[in-house]
C-alpha cells in the first residue's frame, strides 16, 4: 500500500494503482475523456493532468503510477491552466455543431468545456473536417466530432473482442475507423456509443429523436436473452425511445447486448393492441366482453385434461403464476415453459440454472462449453469469458458445433460422444480440467435437448471435481428470459399433465399460449381452440381463435429470473398501446368470468403468492453464492443421446416477437447475413 | 486516409509473397520469440514494399499485401493498416520507380533546397509533391529532415542519400536516373563523408592513408 496526499487528504492505495484512482478514493473528481476503468490505459486525452510535488511539469494521472508519499494536488493554478490548455486544443477542430448533436446534454466534451473552456477561440483557421464511416445499422458516425480518445477502439480490441477499428494515419490526418469499410461484426458494437465520450459515435435509429432531459427515466430488466441485463428505459409519452445498460457488476458490468439496445423499435409495430376472435375462419376485432365471452362458452363442459397452457420466453413470473393458478383451477396439469423442447425438469434448482454465477467466471481456472454459443445465446457472458480468458489465458474447451467465439478454445468434440474422452485425466483437455481448481461446465440448450445429456454433463462435472462444497461448476445458460422463472412456479406438466408435443396434435382442445411463439404452430392440432395471449401478432397470434392483448416488458413490471436463478424486477416504463392490459390482469379478469376467481387483484398480491409457490421469488436482485450440498444427479432418463447438438439461435439479431418486428434488427440480419457473423476473421 | 472496398482500381485483388521475401521473412520472423512475431510488423512491411519494387517497379504497399502480412503474423488487419499508414516511409499508393524524397526543412532549405525541388519539377514535369511524373518514373515527396544536414541539400532516391546538390547537380542525378544508371550515393561534390568541403582541416595526417575502399564505407544492406 501506499500513502497518497491528495489535496491535503491522505489516503491509502494499493501499490501499482494511478495517480488517478489514488484521487478518486480521496473524492476528487478528476476530469477524463480517454480514461475508462474497463478500458487499457491510453493516457492520450491529457485531461486528467495534476500536479504532483517535485515534478517539474503537470503529470496526467491516468497513467502516472503512485508512490509512498506522494503529494497530488488537483485544483492549483498550474493544473487549471494546464487543463485549459488541454481543452484549447481538443477544440481547436472539433466542431461547434452542439445544438444539431445528439450527445447534446450528455456530452463530456460539453460537459468539461464548462468548467475549462474559454468563452472565446484564438483559431481562426478552418477547422479539419474528416469523412464519415459507415459501420453499419447500428453506430452512426460523425467523424469530425471525433477527439481521438480510442476508447471505442480498445472496447471492440479487448472486450467485444473483434479487433476491427484502429487509427489511421497520424497527425493532423489521424482517424478512427476500420481502413477497409466494413461493418461492426460485434454483438456488443453499441456499448462503443455509450463509451464515446463526444458525439462522434451515436446511435443510428435514435439520430435526431429526442434530448436527454426530455425523457423519463425507468430502471429494468432486459428479456431479450437469459442474461438478465440491468437496462434504462428512457421514454417520452407512449414511445420507449432507446434503452441503454444500467451498472451492476455481478451480471452485465456496464455492457448490453445489441439486440437488447436497439430491439425498441419493434415495440411499436404489429402490436396487438385490441382483442380479435375468429368468426367463420377470420379474425374480427372484438370486445374484451366478446373475447371473454367467447373463451368461457368454448370452456364449457371441456374437461381439465383437455385444456393446456404454453408459456413463452419473454413472459414475466407474475402472468405465469396466474396461468397456473386458473388452469389448476380448471382442473388441468398441462403445462409446459420449454418450447424448444429441452429436457430440463422443474424441482431441483442447480439442475437447470448457472450455479457458479456469472461474475464467478472471472474465478474459473477451465471451462468446458458444451452445446453452446455463448457469443450468440448470451454475448454479455462471452465478454465475460473473453476477460477471463484474456486476464490469464484459461483454457476452453469446446464440444458441440464450433463457432467464432472471440477466445481460443479447443474443440474437444461434436456430439455427447466426446463425453467419455474427457473422463481421462492423464492426457488432453481430460487433464487440463482435472487439474484444475475450479473447472466449469457450461451447457447450451441444443445439448439438453437430447436425451440423458444432463445426467451426462453433471456426472461429468463431478468426475472433473466442478462438483465441490465450495464451488459450483455446473451451469445451465439458458436462451429464454422466462425459462428460470417459469421452471421455479413449476410451469411444467404436473401429475398426468402433458408436456409440448402431447398438447399438439389434438392432444388438448384447449391451447392457451402465453406469449408462447417459438414452436411450429402448425403442428397445433386442426380443432384445438387457440387463446393467444401476447403482445405481437407473431407465429401464435396468427393461428389463435381469440387474441388477448397482453404487454410488453417495457409495458409491465414483472419479475424475471435470469440464467444465475436471480430474481430481478422490472419497472413499467409505459402503457400498453390502445385496449391491451397487463398480462396477469387480463388472467385474473377472465378467472372471474370462467367463475374461478383468482384469489389476488393487486400486484403485490400476486407478489405474494409467487414467494408461497417457490420462496425464491422473495430474494430480489441479490443471489448467494453457493457449493454443491447434494451430488447425486438427475435421473437418466429414457433414450440415448446421438447425433451433433446444434445450435440454439441461428441469427442474433432475429430471435423472438419483438426483435423479429424491428426494422433495425431486420437491418442488421441483412448486413450480417452476407459477412457470416459468426465466422467473421479474428 | 480510409480505403474502400470498392478501391480506385490500382489494388491489386491478391499478394503473393515470392521466394526471395519469403527468405526475408524468415530471418525477420527468428528475431522474435515465439508468440511475438508482430513485432516483426515493420520489416515485413518493407520487405513487401521492396517486393514490389522489384516486380512492378513501383514500390508500395497494397492493402492485400497488409492483409498477408497481418496473417503472417497472427495479428489483426487494423493493426498492420494503422502502422503502414502510420510511417511515411511507407508508400500506400502505388509510386515511380524513383521515389525523390526533397528535404526542405530549415538548413536544407537555407542551403538551397527550392533549387533541387525546382529542378526536379523541371527535370520531371511534376507539378507538386505528392505527385508522379507522367512517364511513371519519379513521384516526388517533401521529406522532413533526413539527418544529413551536414550535407545539406539532401535528396533521398528510393533508399540512398544524394547530398550536397544544386540545380545543376540535381538535374545530371535525374538524367542518370533516366538512363537506369544511379551514380554513387553520398555528396555528388566529391566530398569524403561529411568532412568540410575541400578536404579535412584537422588530423590532415591521415590524408596519406587515402579515402578508405567504398565497401568498407557502405556495408551491404540487410534488412
Amino acid at each position: 500500500m501506499a500513502k497518497v496526499t491528495v489535496d491535503g487528504i491522505v489516503v491509502e492505495v494499493p501499490n501499482g494503482s494511478t495517480v488517478l484512482q489514488a484521487c478518486e478514493l480521496a473524492g476528487k473528481e478528476i476530469p477524463r475523456f480517454c480514461y475508462h476503468e474497463r478500458l487499457s490505459i491510453a493516457g492520450n486525452c491529457r485531461m486528467c493532468l495534476v500536479e504532483i510535488e517535485k515534478a517539474p511539469k503537470p503529470v496526467a494521472s491516468c497513467a502516472f503510477p503512485v508512490a509512498d508519499n506522494m503529494v497530488v494536488k488537483t485544483d492549483t493554478p498550474m493544473v487549471r491552466n494546464g487543463r485549459r490548455g488541454v481543452m484549447e486544443f481538443l477544440l481547436i477542430n472539433h466542431p461547434l455543431d452542439c445544438p444539431i448533436c445528439d450527445q447534446g446534454g450528455e456530452c463530456d466534451l460539453q460537459d468539461q468545456a464548462l468548467g475549462y473552456g474559454m468563452d472565446h477561440t484564438r483559431y481562426e483557421e478552418n477547422k479539419r473536417a474528416v469523412k464519415d464511416k459507415n459501420l453499419g445499422p447500428l453506430v452512426k458516425t460523425v467523424m469530425t466530432r471525433c477527439i481521438h480518445c480510442t476508447r471505442c477502439i480498445r472496447f471492440v480490441t479487448e472486450i467485444a473482442g473483434v479487433p476491427d477499428l484502429g487509427a489511421t494515419s497520424r497527425g493532423e490526418s489521424l482517424e478512427v475507423g476500420t481502413y477497409v469499410e466494413k461493418a461492426l461484426g460485434s454483438e456488443l458494437s453499441g456499448n462503443i456509443i455509450d463509451l464515446c465520450p463526444v458525439g462522434a459515435l451515436t446511435s443510428k435509429p435514435y439520430a435526431f429523436v429526442a434530448r436527454p432531459w426530455e425523457l423519463k427515466k425507468t430502471d429494468s430488466v432486459d428479456v431479450l436473452d437469459a442474461v438478465g441485463t440491468n437496462i434504462r428505459i428512457d421514454s417520452r409519452g407512449p414511445e420507449v425511445l432507446r434503452i441503454l445498460p444500467r451498472l451492476n457488476e455481478e451480471v452485465n458490468e456496464e455492457w448490453l447486448a445489441d439486440k437488447a439496445r436497439f430491439s425498441m423499435d419493434g415495440l411499436k409495430r404489429r402490436r396487438l393492441d385490441r382483442p380479435w376472435v375468429r368468426r367463420d375462419g377470420k379474425l374480427v376485432q372484438a370486445t374484451w366482453g366478446d373475447a371473454f365471452t367467447v373463451i368461457a362458452e368454448r370452456l364449457q363442459g371441456v374437461a381439465g385434461e383437455r385444456i393446456g397452457a404454453l408459456a413463452g420466453d419473454l413472459c414475466d413470473a407474475e402472468s405465469m403464476v396466474a396461468l397456473k393458478d386458473l388452469l389448476t383451477a380448471l382442473g388441468s396439469a398441462n403445462l409446459d415453459c420449454r418450447q424448444d423442447g429441452v429436457l430440463l425438469q422443474a424441482g431441483r434448482r442447480d439442475f437447470y440454472t448457472f450455479n457458479s454465477t456469472i461474475a464467478a467466471i472471472e474465478e474459473a481456472d477451465a471451462l468446458l462449453l458444451i452445446g453452446t454459443n455463448p457469443r450468440r445465446e448470451a454475448p454479455v457472458i462471452n465478454a465475460r469469458i473473453r476477460k477471463r480468458w484474456l486476464a490469464s489465458k484459461m483454457l476452453i474447451g469446446l464440444i458441440g458445433e464450433t463457432a467464432e467465439l472471440t477466445y481460443d478454445f479447443q474443440h474437444v468434440g461434436g456430439d455427447a460422444g466426446a463425453f467419455d474422452g474427457l473422463r481421462d485425466a492423464s492426457a488432453g483437455f481430460g487433464k487440463t480440467l482435472a487439474d484444475a481448481n475450479k473447472p466449469m461446465v457450461i451447457v447450451g440448450q441444443p445439448a439438453l435437448r437430447q436425451p440423458g445429456v444432463l445426467a451426462a454433463v453433471w456426472e461429468l462435472a463431478g468426475a472433473i471435481g466442478a462438483l465441490a462444497g465450495e464451488w459450483h461448476g455446473f451451469n445451465v445458460l439458458h436462451t429464454a428470459a422466462a425459462r428460470v422463472g417459469a421452471l421455479d412456479l413449476g410451469f411444467v406438466p404436473g401429475q398426468g399433465g402433458r408436456d409440448l408435443a402431447g398438447m399438439l396434435n389434438g392432444g388438448v382442445d384447449v391451447l392457451w399460449l402465453l406469449g408462447a411463439d417459438e414452436f411450429d404452430t402448425a403442428r397445433i392440432g386442426r380443432n384445438t381452440f387457440v387463446i393467444y395471449q401476447g403482445h405481437h401478432g407473431d407465429r401464435g397470434a396468427a393461428r389463435a381463435d381469440v387474441i388477448l392483448p397482453g404487454s410488453a416488458y417495457t409495458e409491465k413490471s414483472g419479475t424475471y429470473v435470469n440464467t444465475e436463478g436471480r430474481v430481478q424486477r422490472g419497472l413499467r416504463a409505459v402503457y400498453p398501446p390502445g385496449e391491451a392490459r397487463e398480462d396477469w390482469t387480463i388472467i385474473r379478469a377472465l378467472s372471474e368470468v370462467l367463475g374461478k376467481t383468482l384469489p389476488y387483484d393487486d400486484l403485490p398480491g400476486v407478489r405474494a403468492r409467487l414467494e408461497q409457490v417457490n420462496p425464491v421469488f422473495g430474494r430480489t436482485n441479490f443471489l448467494p453464492r453457493f457449493g454443491v450440498s447434494d451430488r447425486s444427479g438427475p435421473g437418466q432418463g429414457s433414450g440415448r443421446a446421438s447425433g451433433p447438438f446444434g445450435v440454439a439461435i441461428e441469427n442474433y439479431y432475429q430471435t423472438d416477437p419483438i426483435s423479429r418486428a424491428s426494422p433495425t434488427m431486420a437491418a442488421c440480419t441483412e448486413t450480417f447475413a452476407t459477412t457470416p457473423l459468426l465466422q467473421a476473421a479474428e | 486516409m480510409t480505403e474502400t472496398n470498392s478501391s480506385n482500381g490500382v489494388q491489386p485483388e491478391s499478394f503473393a509473397w515470392d521466394a526471395e521475401s519469403e527468405a526475408a521473412i524468415g530471418r525477420v520472423v527468428a528475431k522474435y520469440p515465439p508468440g511475438k512475431q508482430a513485432s516483426g510488423v515493420i520489416p515485413l512491411l518493407y520487405i513487401v514494399q521492396n517486393q514490389m519494387g522489384r516486380q512492378t517497379g513501383s514500390a508500395w504497399i497494397p492493402r492485400a499485401a497488409m492483409d498477408a502480412v497481418a496473417h503472417r503474423l497472427g495479428m489483426a488487419p487494423i493493426r498492420v493498416y494503422e502502422v503502414a499508414t502510420f510511417y511515411l516511409m511507407f508508400n500506400t499508393k502505388p509510386i515511380g520507380k524513383w521515389h525523390l524524397q526533397v528535404c526542405t526543412t530549415t538548413p536544407c532549405w537555407l542551403r538551397g533546397s527550392d533549387a533541387v525541388v525546382e529542378a526536379c519539377k523541371a527535370a520531371t514535369g511534376i507539378g507538386a509533391f505528392g505527385e508522379t511524373s507522367e512517364d511513371g518514373l519519379f513521384t516526388m515527396t517533401e521529406v522532413e529532415c533526413l539527418g544529413a544536414c551536414v550535407n545539406a541539400p539532401v535528396l533521398q532516391v528510393n533508399d540512398d542519400f544524394y547530398e550536397d546538390l544544386d540545380a545543376d547537380s540535381t538535374r545530371q542525378l535525374l538524367d542518370a536516373l533516366r538512363r537506369d544508371a544511379p551514380p554513387r550515393p553520398g555528396s555528388v561534390t566529391g566530398r569524403q563523408t561529411s568532412a568540410p568541403a575541400g578536404g579535412p582541416t584537422t588530423l590532415t595526417t591521415l590524408q596519406n592513408l587515402g579515402p578508405p575502399p567504398p565497401d568498407a564505407v557502405q556495408p551491404p544492406r540487410e534488412r
